[in-house]
């Protein structure tokens, strides 16, 4: 490898960084596009996955299969195909929708899916006591799920959520492919239009380490919210 | 004068799980105030029978009547609403051999979660309610505790504060000592005591024969899911009428 290379004429190159420092109101209009397809997907992924790891935990044996069919089946699907078909594909059934809807809408179900499991995973861990001493003072249906269930389920399974959000925080790249403008599409946009193949991507990547820090944070937050509790010591 | 309705009572219960009968034909009357222990051998089905009780297991057949009231069924045998039986179950409190304490809650809310949610207590009213049978049980201090903090016997005492903070017409016990320590089962016990004395209306399902003999008016004793003796504790433990229970307390009492 030639070091004086590297140093010298690309990560060093004080010409090309000005490059990325003039432009830097286009990283943060992508970071701040990012940060927002994710802050929605995450809480929409979230409530439609409580919704799904219901259905799979129904006495109805019809409705529990519908919801491991649909968890099964994002799962076997990359995301990339996904989103095409979503944006470029629906349209030839008549079903338009914009790009940021057709991201985010895909980041929702898809990831939906795997929050759905990773509850159900943590569910089947939840001792039959809990929801039985809950039923027996009278609780039922969703306020027992959301008070009792729930919250133990969270606590059970935060840092494999985390790793979750980290998945999704990163899927949202994928959207430059259907023209969100995220990112990763900021990054690439300042790369190709000032021929610097190298910085942009390296800005990129350090603002996404970042808010994956910050994920990190907050699940140590809810780890210790848990160990107070006696709960989630995994 | 004519009788009283029994707060709880339980007319030829069926359950089969598969292809093995647990309970046949159990009828029970719970007279107000009234203590009840059901005692039996392992896997006589009587903590079944206890769950058939509030359903929490669903009887093959057989009806439950709660002061007078049809649970779980209505006269025409078909299951009612998760709604209407939640209405019936937030009248009969239910206390777990393994506590059951919700571990997200500190004792205190688990106290008045239920009373609070269920009921529509407001914060204040539950609150005041609760404080007074933490003090009760003796755990006033550890109101903001949470539940693993606490030994078997306190969470045992919590649980039962929790049953009886939505004011329940008859609470059950599900052999609610056997999971405990043996030198921190006399003060649920002891607990237990004071709510019979208090005239609470309890089902206890229990192996503790000093507490049935002493405390109860009742015995139940269930063999293979059949009732084989239903007595008066004197009578039950001085003069045990079938070669069954009298094979059975010549090994626990």
């Amino acid at each position: 490898m030639d070091w004086d290379l590297i140093t010298n004429s690309i990560l060093f190159n004080p010409a090309e960084w000005e490059i990325v420092l003039n432009e830097w109101p286009r990283f943060m209009r992508g970071f701040s596009n990012t940060l927002t397809l994710f802050a929605v997907s995450v809480v929409g992924a979230f409530l439609l996955g409580a919704v799904i790891v219901n259905l799979m935990a129904s006495r109805n044996p019809s409705v529990r299969a519908a919801g491991r069919v649909y968890v099964d089946g994002m799962r076997m699907l990359p995301f990339l195909i996904f989103a095409y078909l979503l944006y470029y594909g629906l349209p030839s059934l008549g079903i338009r929708m914009s790009a940021w809807t057709a991201g985010l809408l895909g980041l929702i179900l898809y990831h939906a899916a795997y929050v759905a499991e990773i509850l159900r995973g943590a569910w089947s861990q939840l001792p039959a006591g809990q929801t039985e001493a809950a039923r027996a003072m009278g609780f039922h249906g969703p306020q027992l799920f959301l008070r009792i269930v729930l919250p133990q389920l969270v606590l059970g399974s935060a840092p494999i959520l985390g790793n979750q959000l980290i998945y999704m925080l990163k899927d949202t790249a994928f959207l430059m492919i259907i023209t969100v403008q995220d990112l990763t599409y900021a990054a690439n946009s300042v790369q190709s239009m000032y021929f610097v193949p190298l910085q942009p991507f390296i800005v990129a990547i350090g603002l996404y380490w970042i808010s994956t820090l910050a994920i990190e944070g907050l699940v140590f937050l809810v780890g210790r919210f848990a160990r107070k509790r006696g709960l989630g010591r995994a | 004068m004519p009788d009283a309705v029994p707060a709880l009572e339980a007319r030829h219960i069926s359950k089969t799980f598969g292809e093995l009968e647990v309970l046949r034909d159990i009828s029970l009357v719970v007279n107000p105030g009234d203590t009840i222990s059901v005692l039996g051998p392992s896997g006589s089905g009587k903590s079944t029978m206890l769950r058939c009780l509030n359903f929490l297991e669903t009887p093959d057949r057989g009806q439950v009547l709660l002061a007078g009231e049809p649970v779980g069924r209505r006269a025409d045998g078909r299951l009612v609403s998760d709604k209407e039986l939640a209405k019936s179950r937030a009248r009969m409190g239910m206390v777990f051999q393994s506590f059951n304490l919700w571990p997200h809650f500190t004792v205190l809310q688990n106290v008045i979660e239920a009373p609070t949610k269920v009921l529509g207590l407001s914060k204040d009213e539950a609150v005041a309610r609760a404080e007074g049978l933490l003090a009760k049980v003796g755990l006033a201090d550890k109101r903001d505790v949470y539940p693993f903090a606490l030994s078997g016997g306190q969470k045992q005492r919590v649980a039962i504060a929790r049953a009886l903070c939505m004011k329940p017409d008859v609470l059950l016990f599900d052999e609610p000592t056997s999971a405990l320590d043996p030198e921190l089962v006399g003060e649920v016990l002891a607990v237990m005591r004071d709510l019979a004395k208090e005239g609470m209306t309890m089902v206890v399902v229990t192996h503790e024969m000093g507490f049935a003999r002493d405390v109860c008016d009742e015995v139940v004793f269930m063999d293979r899911g059949v009732v084989v003796e239903h007595a008066p504790p004197a009578e039950f433990f001085g003069n045990p009428k079938t070669e069954r229970a009298q094979r059975f307390l010549s090994r626990y009492a």
